[in-house]
């Protein structure tokens, strides 16, 4: 080839390279500015698929009394998995493609991590600006302040306490008294047993709570009620003997096999199917539970079946009994970069209207006032009491973990009940993913 | 291996370099911009730590000092490299024996019985992990597995928590999904080997083990060696079949390095080390490429 021809060549080199640049910087383009929340004229509710009363009474909502909100904005709902949640929201916010309205994440960390970016819309002074502040309980305001870092940045569709729910039948049937204390709890347990009853309907197949929190729930009749921030704030450590012993006393009913044959295969769905048909006599659950628990095909058992009682005490522990597990369920948050006027005027409908819409569709508490009265069912009421009554409350086990804590405490509590890991190395792992 | 040699008339459209930007350009600018690109700016993350959601940090070489003392990189790339060796050994070795006999016992009956196997290829993963969780389950109620194991006295076995036995789980359940497209994909090396030279050495007297050890094997090396890097490499990148089937666990007893990457990257937010894992990833992917590479040029120019 001759040089002439090679100059040709690189001349002609230069607009394929200048063609190659410009879609370079046109793709980027579109990785930057694609799928922004906020363009897409619906009010966008991304939520977790394990709590389907939520958006089904926001969709009630909008068919009723936010018929004009819902006109000019129209409700979208769209689901995910809650064990995907997390990564999901980070991905979206790192896109900058939050939805309007989403379930913010279910370890603290992942939303207060939102918060600090200024990802989310600040509850407290949106509500304020909209003239209905008033309509979120105190107490469920205090708990969103505790559980996110003082900020208020959650509505809170739910708010739960937790503890154990019992089949009234099968305890009488068995000649069993409520428990106050753990060896009653573990005595109750082992007549259920041995009379061919599962004892606890629980497991950790996608999740690891169910069980994770019976941990936490002896930790803090154990401690106090301070047992987890103690760890947060680095004053104690799970590998601490109180918080062993606590590991422990979980560990053991694993071995006696009082939380059935497989807990490691047994999910979300099956844990509360297995208390509703009678298969096992004690659940350890949120008042979350409540709409299942009401809703009659899935509910074998009947609601008047069905009594409810704290996590007991334990011997000798600093806690006390009526220091109740308190929260608000997933995290239901504002994308900021999506809060429009409205989305506002949705959030007021929702913050006036979503109180007793929730209570009267599916017994659902949740954090704003009921502004029209609604007649309850016992159990209901019996929650509503609880809450009334509890002076202090309590977080759950991973609660202030970091994501990767969180996993592991999840992943491995299988493990700790089937044997296969002792107490002191599980609570070794989840101290060492802080 | 006539296949093998570039045709002339090839070679001469090639020599014209304009007519070779505008064959290549095209191909190359996508290749530059869906996966250069990516990968060199993922490298680049491997310097910074943080989350799209903080922003970033740069933080030097300290995401890969942290690899080397991370416990759990070591034991996710334990269970990479003991997966990526049985899975591959056992994929090729079934996939050879199918091949085997589909070219000398079915011959041209075995239309159906490669479609059959060839099935699961074409199935989703998790479809496949569902229906692999069903048979190895014991709650709500036992699967065939362990009906099986309870037909012979055995007891009921949670095969997922012990991270011993959803190993094999695991291990069964690719080379059912796999075994298929090893087979064919062998089965379509052997069909090049001329049939005159099979022939003639059968009437020298090769004949069963003889025949496959002198005569068939060395010469369907080159497809199996594709297979080899096929299999290797596949299996070094095992993702989707664990995550469907056991997600891991117990514990981390079933973490290979990608789905470690994918949780540290994803789920707990932090890109930076989650690209380190990937770098660790693809050094591993690239060495070992390289390493078979050498070796079988060793054996072709022996043979």
């Amino acid at each position: 080839m001759t040089t002439a021809s090679r100059r040709r060549v690189s001349r002609r080199l230069i607009p394929v390279l200048a063609v190659a640049g410009a879609t370079l910087l046109a793709l980027s383009a579109c990785g930057t500015g694609a799928g922004a929340g906020t363009g897409n004229g619906k009010f966008t509710y991304l939520h977790v698929t394990e709590d389907p009363a939520t958006p089904a009474i926001i969709k009630e909502l909008a068919g009723n009394e936010c018929t004009a909100e819902n006109k000019s904005l129209p409700y979208d709902d769209q689901t995910i998995a809650q064990a995907q949640l997390d990564q999901k929201v980070q991905l979206l916010a790192g896109q900058k493609a939050l939805p309007t309205m989403f379930s913010a994440g279910g370890a603290p960390a992942v939303t207060q991590s939102l918060d600090k970016a200024g990802s989310l819309v600040d509850v407290d002074a949106a509500l304020t600006k909209l003239g209905v502040a008033d309509n979120v309980l105190p107490a469920a305001k205090s708990t969103i302040k505790a559980l996110y870092g003082g900020n208020d940045i959650a509505l809170p569709y739910q708010f739960n306490i937790e503890g154990f729910w019992y089949n009234k039948k099968i305890f009488t049937a068995n000649g069993l008294t409520v428990p106050t204390t753990w060896d009653e709890l573990v005595a109750d347990a082992k007549v259920l047993n041995g009379a061919g009853v599962q004892p606890f309907a629980t497991g950790a197949s996608g999740q690891g709570w169910p069980i994770t929190r019976l941990i936490s729930g002896y930790a803090f009749r154990e401690i106090g009620p301070s047992a987890m921030a103690d760890i947060r704030d680095g004053t104690s450590k799970l590998t601490d003997p109180a918080y062993v012993k606590a590991a422990q006393a979980v560990a053991d009913l694993g071995a006696k096999g009082y939380l059935g044959k497989a807990p490691e295969a047994v999910d979300y769905n099956t844990i509360i199917s297995d208390f509703l048909t009678g298969k096992a006599g004690i659940m350890y659950m949120g008042s979350w539970v409540l709409p299942n628990f009401a809703d009659t095909t899935a509910n074998k058992i009947g609601a008047d079946n069905i009594g409810f009682f704290p996590f007991p005490t334990v011997p000798g522990g600093k806690g006390s009994i009526d220091q109740l597990p308190a929260n608000i369920g997933v995290p239901t948050a504002l994308s900021k970069s999506a809060y429009t006027d409205r989305v506002g005027a949705w959030t007021k409908c929702i913050a006036k209207n979503f109180g007793s819409a929730a209570l009267k569709k599916s017994g659902q508490i949740s954090g704003f006032k009921v502004n029209t009265p609604v007649t309850t069912d016992a159990l209901t009421t019996l929650v509503q009491d609880k809450i009334a009554s509890t002076k202090t409350s309590v977080v759950w086990f991973e609660t202030y973990f970091s994501p990767k804590a969180s996993t592991t405490s999840w992943n491995n509590i299988a493990s700790l009940v089937d044997g296969k890991m002792s107490a002191d190395d599980f609570m070794k792992l989840v101290q060492a993913d802080q | 291996m006539g296949s093998f040699q570039k045709a002339p008339h090839v070679k001469s459209v090639f020599a014209d370099r304009k007519a070779a930007i505008i064959l290549l350009g095209p191909a190359l600018v996508i290749y530059v911009v869906v996966m250069l690109v990516p990968v060199l700016s993922s490298l680049g993350y491997t310097f910074y730590t943080g989350s799209p959601i903080n922003g970033f940090r740069f933080t030097g070489f300290d995401n890969i000092t942290r690899l080397f003392h991370d416990k759990d990189v070591w034991s996710s790339l334990g269970f990479t490299l003991r997966y990526a060796l049985v899975v591959s050994v056992l994929q090729i070795a079934l996939g050879y024996l199918l091949s085997l006999f589909y070219l000398f016992v079915l011959k041209r009956l075995s239309t159906l019985v490669r479609t059959l196997v060839f099935f699961p290829v074409v199935l989703p993963t998790v479809a496949v992990g569902l229906l692999f969780q069903r048979l190895f389950a014991i709650v709500p109620q036992n699967g065939i597995v362990n009906s099986v194991v309870g037909f012979f006295g055995g007891d009921a076995l949670s095969w997922f928590n012990d991270a011993g036995t959803a190993f094999w789980v695991i291990v069964i359940m690719d080379l059912w999904r796999s075994m298929g497209f090893y087979g064919v994909l062998l089965y379509a090396g052997l069909l090049d080997i001329p049939d005159d030279i099979i022939e003639s050495a059968k009437l020298d007297g090769a004949s069963g083990i003889g025949l496959i050890r002198h005569i068939v094997l060395p010469l369907s090396l080159p497809v199996l060696l594709s297979s080899i890097i096929f299999s290797v490499n596949g299996t070094l990148k095992v993702f989707d079949s664990v995550l469907a089937l056991t997600n891991g666990g117990p514990g981390n007893g079933t973490t290979p390095l990608t789905l470690y990457m994918f949780q540290t990257a994803f789920s707990y937010g932090d890109y930076g080390y989650g690209s380190t894992i990937a770098f660790l990833l693809t050094v591993i992917c690239l060495v070992v490429t390289v390493f078979i590479f050498r070796s079988s040029r060793r054996d072709l120019t022996k043979g």
